[in-house]
């Protein structure tokens, strides 16, 4: 029962794991790895000496802390207040709503990205004319191009990440509220001493969780909105293992930097699964 | 909860809905937007003078684009990729997760095989390598270099195998004393009560396949062979009109401008999943929950 899976897995996952040793390798695609030269460590000098890396590892790196801190704080808020709304029907439209964005891909959330962007004709920029503002160029700028990322990427999955939280609210025992409430609590009172403090666990779980995946700023999203104009700020680990390795067909070069983002995310989803064993006790299975 | 009418509840419930309300807005006005463009005609859109309601309609923009043959095309590779793709999904996903729910004494090698499957959650080969395997099994350029390579999303396996565990173990046993195998208890009785957790993994997975355009990118060496997402993007994101050849045909057309095809076919390619999902919303939402976050 198990083996037609296992086949297609060890085929295409653990398959490509061998490819690796092209990271030390001077590797032609004429000679394949059994005849490509082996050249030890000088993929990873030469990576590390490329002039725009340390650049591209710490936009990385600061995307995706922006990302993991704006993706919990904001969906946790929504589930607080939408756990307020006392009108089912309203609940619901919001909650099909704002999960919608999650279900369309970065082409398309892209497509509307780049038109309501738009520094000419992009409603955005013409409502902020409205108030006299300049246009300015969203995808354009170097030095917003990142929160653009950071907003656009609330935007598609906020929704989608408060059906976390709303299910935490809900196995909060409502027994406590109750007590609360006699006690004298207001709703604020409520939120701020039985609410949040049920929720911390798994602000945790998530939290840690998310360590495991620092490396992934998303690619997805960057490669379709950025431009050359932005790789300063926007270029990301996945966006330049794709240039080098795919498109300038440098593989044994793209292959070593995608060695080197494999090992360390690999590190460091052990150590977030384990921290998260330990302080909330989640276990995958 | 008890309800208290006091001032500051009532304007704590104004400002909440209406919080609320505009987040909801926000999440589908730009949408709306680009509904109202592709609708319009191209010198009112072009001026950028419409907002939410299409001005001067038309539907010309749609007429173009679905008289283009690259269009239904690459929809056909779309529809094969969604359908065979999830099929085969599905299938593999099951096959691993029923074994791997068993017992350990059922299914001495059972940790083993869980912790490989995991272990490729967890750490991969990288593009370069994996597209070199692609290469080299001879599937590029072929409908199985869209399906095979992400065969098995080991999130869903987990996903499945927790589902499956949470069926009460006597059923199982009772099954087994009545003489039924493996595959009968699967069929007749794991398949049957895991209904929530297969609708969400359906429909992850036709989503998935749908909005899927990076291997349809690399894997596709010829533009005819591309997806519909992968070729939405030469078109909605490269601005690349020349490419294909379309740049010429665009300007005979008299009400059709790059940005109001460009809207209709951003509209048509979200267009299924937005019709799917709302349905299985219900589904998916116990299914995450079940899967992702237990106690």
């Amino acid at each position: 029962m198990i083996v037609p899976g296992l086949i297609v897995l060890f085929i295409y996952q653990y398959l490509p794991m061998f490819g690796f040793v092209m990271a030390f390798q001077d590797f032609k695609p004429a000679f394949g790895i059994s005849g490509s030269e082996w050249v030890g460590w000088d993929n990873f000098t030469y990576a590390l000496n490329l002039p725009n890396i340390s650049q591209v590892v710490w936009n990385t790196f600061y995307i995706s802390v922006l990302k993991v801190i704006a993706s919990q704080a904001f969906p946790i808020a929504v589930a607080i207040l939408l756990n307020e709304v006392r009108m089912m029907l309203f609940k619901r439209t919001v909650q099909t709503l704002i999960y919608l964005p999650h279900f369309l891909s970065w082409i398309i959330m892209g497509g509307i990205l780049v038109d309501i962007l738009s520094p000419s004709k992009g409603i955005v920029n013409q409502f902020l004319g409205l108030f006299g503002a300049e246009p300015i160029f969203f995808l354009g700028d170097a030095d917003i191009f990142p929160y653009v990322l950071v907003l656009s990427d609330l935007w598609k999955d906020f929704g989608f990440n408060t059906i976390v939280y709303l299910a935490a609210l809900t196995s909060i025992n409502p027994h406590l509220y109750e007590a609360a409430v006699i006690d004298g609590a207001n709703r604020w009172k409520q939120i701020r001493h039985v609410t949040l403090p049920g929720m911390v666990p798994i602000v945790v779980l998530v939290a840690t969780l998310s360590l495991g995946n620092i490396l992934n700023a998303g690619f997805d999203q960057v490669f379709n909105l950025y431009s050359p104009s932005v790789y300063e700020t926007g270029d990301i680990i996945d966006t330049l293992v794709y240039r080098t390795g795919i498109l300038q067909a440098k593989y044994a070069l793209a292959t070593a930097i995608g060695l080197f983002k494999s090992v360390v995310s690999f590190v460091l989803i052990v150590v977030s699964y384990v921290l998260a064993y330990r302080i909330a006790n989640y276990r995958i299975f | 909860m008890v309800q208290n009418r006091s001032l500051s509840a009532i304007i704590f419930h104004v400002f909440n809905y209406a919080f609320l309300g505009v987040m909801a807005l926000l999440c589908v006005l730009p949408l709306v937007h680009v509904l109202a463009v592709s609708f319009s005609s191209s010198t009112e859109a072009e001026a950028g003078l419409v907002s939410l309601w299409p001005i001067d309609f038309t539907a010309d923009s749609y007429r173009y684009v679905l008289n283009k043959p690259e269009f239904f095309k690459s929809l056909g590779v779309t529809l094969q990729k969604v359908s065979l793709g999830t099929a085969l999904n599905l299938l593999l996903v099951i096959l691993l997760a029923y074994p791997l729910s068993r017992e350990t004494k059922e299914f001495p090698m059972r940790t083993f095989y869980a912790w490989a499957i995991v272990f490729t959650m967890l750490f991969n080969g990288g593009l370069v390598p994996t597209y070199m395997v692609v290469r080299e099994t001879q599937i590029m350029d072929t409908i199985w270099a869209l399906v095979l390579p992400g065969a098995i999303p080991v999130f869903h396996v987990v996903m499945l195998l927790n589902f499956f565990r949470g069926i009460p173990k006597e059923l199982v046993e009772a099954a087994h004393m009545d003489g039924a195998g493996h595959w009968t208890v699967l069929r007749k009785i794991m398949l049957p009560l895991s209904i929530p957790a297969l609708a969400t993994l359906l429909l992850f997975n036709i989503v998935g396949h749908w909005n899927s355009w990076f291997d349809g990118l690399i894997y596709m060496n010829s533009p005819e062979n591309y997806p519909l997402q992968t070729y939405l993007r030469t078109i909605i994101i490269e601005l690349d009109f020349t490419a294909l050849g379309a740049m010429d045909a665009i300007h005979q057309l008299e009400n059709v401008s790059e940005r109001t095809t460009r809207a209709a076919q951003i509209f048509l390619g979200a267009l299924p999943v937005m019709l799917v999902y709302p349905f299985l919303q219900n589904y998916f939402m116990k299914g995450i929950v079940l899967g992702s976050v237990k106690g």
